[in-house]
């Protein structure tokens, strides 16, 4: 059996609410990594809030519906990111939300990573149909992780981002389950 | 058909109208018992639902709206005789980017196919583009929903999305289509 948990540069952990909140509070003061990650306007929560969030999940205990993780770096174990997944119980259809909050480790690789183990998750522990994200047009980076690990375009919502006066498309990306089957067995998409 | 005076929630067969906690659970507890009617304007699975459940679900609603502030909920009536016909909804709205999202709904198969939901939806954009000054709107359309796709037509929407197989229904899967009108693309169309 393969490793879930556990890429080439990146394994995903849990992380005691307070640790994770003493990280977490510094990574929307980065506004470049908001913006690159969500399409809302940029906030900041106190640790002590954020703290208290990651405590009622902890509570809430086994959700057949959602699944968080933090990411590790296996090189020097340090806690750089998250990921959660929202399953659709009844259509089988995983949604994706991802970040890299330390942006010394952007562009490295181990958004890739943490993408292969994204959808090595959702289809063989999850037993997703499709996995499904979305992304915005003035972050090609993050696009160029997903589309590594399988992703396809499935097309943009035109002009829905106001950044800077400007309008953005967010650009929706899905792969399925037979695709990545494929991937797999090496062949090529 | 810019002009101040222009009734936002009266069309040529209906109107918009706020919630009636008395007569509309009674009328909603039949349509949900309508597995067609259920499945075409929900992804959740059909269920039938009681008049009181329907109340608790407007409750929830109207909560909602006041914490939320980002949905807007009107009921559709029959001009002729004031009966509870349908639902138009402005939902997931983005203030700062100015998107939302807009679902209606036609409940008995008796009103069906009469052109409210054409009114509906006319009213619909008129009050997200001219009354909320949105910029844009989408739609979510399941590939087995044609009345839909001709809704969307007629109205000038574009196929931006196609999300592949994301539904599974009568045993087979089905595309998710999103479909967004650009509020130039409506002035437009209104002005032509």
């Amino acid at each position: 059996m393969r490793d879930l948990f556990r890429g080439e540069l990146v394994r995903l952990t849990s992380e005691e609410p307070d640790a994770r909140a003493r990280i977490e509070v510094r990574w929307p003061l980065d506004t470049e990594f908001h913006r690159l990650a969500d399409g809302d306007p940029a906030e900041l929560t106190s640790q002590k809030k954020l703290k208290e969030e990651f405590e009622k999940r902890a509570e809430g205990g086994f959700t057949p519906e959602r699944y968080f993780f933090c990411v590790r770096t296996l090189d020097d174990d340090k806690h750089i990111g998250f990921l959660s997944l929202w399953l659709d119980l009844i259509h089988g259809d995983v949604m994706v939300g991802v970040g890299i909050g330390e942006r010394d480790y952007w562009g490295k690789g181990y958004g890739t990573d943490l993408m292969k183990l994204c959808l090595q998750y959702a289809f063989m522990e999850l037993n997703a149909h499709r996995v499904s994200l979305g992304v915005l047009e003035y972050n090609p980076r993050a696009m160029r992780a997903y589309e590594r690990a399988g992703f396809r375009l499935e097309g943009c919502t035109r002009k829905d981002l106001l950044r800077e006066g400007k309008r953005f498309d967010s650009l929706w990306m899905g792969i399925l389950r037979e695709e990545w089957l494929q991937q797999q067995n090496g062949v090529k998409p | 058909m810019f002009d101040i005076a222009t009734q936002l929630f009266e069309g040529q067969d209906i109107r918009f109208g706020p919630i009636d906690y008395e007569k509309d659970p009674e009328v909603e507890s039949r349509w949900t018992h309508n597995a067609g009617f259920m499945r075409l304007y929900e992804f959740e699975p059909a269920r039938p639902m009681s008049a009181a459940i329907v109340k608790k679900q407007y409750e929830k609603l109207e909560k909602k709206i006041d914490e939320d502030k980002n949905l807007y909920h009107f009921m559709i009536r029959a001009k002729a005789d004031d009966r509870l016909i349908g639902k138009a909804v402005i939902q997931r709205i983005e203030w700062a980017n100015g998107n939302c999202s807009v679902r209606v709904g036609i409940g008995s198969t008796a009103d069906q196919r009469k052109g409210y939901g054409t009114q509906a939806l006319k009213m619909l954009l008129r009050f997200a583009f001219a009354e909320l000054n949105l910029f844009r709107v989408s739609a979510n359309v399941a590939e087995y929903n044609k009345g839909a796709f001709a809704l969307m037509r007629k109205f000038g929407f574009v196929e931006e999305v196609r999300r592949r197989q994301a539904l599974e229904r009568e045993g087979r899967r089905w595309d998710l289509f999103v479909f967004g009108l650009l509020k130039d693309e409506w002035v437009n169309q209104v002005s032509a």
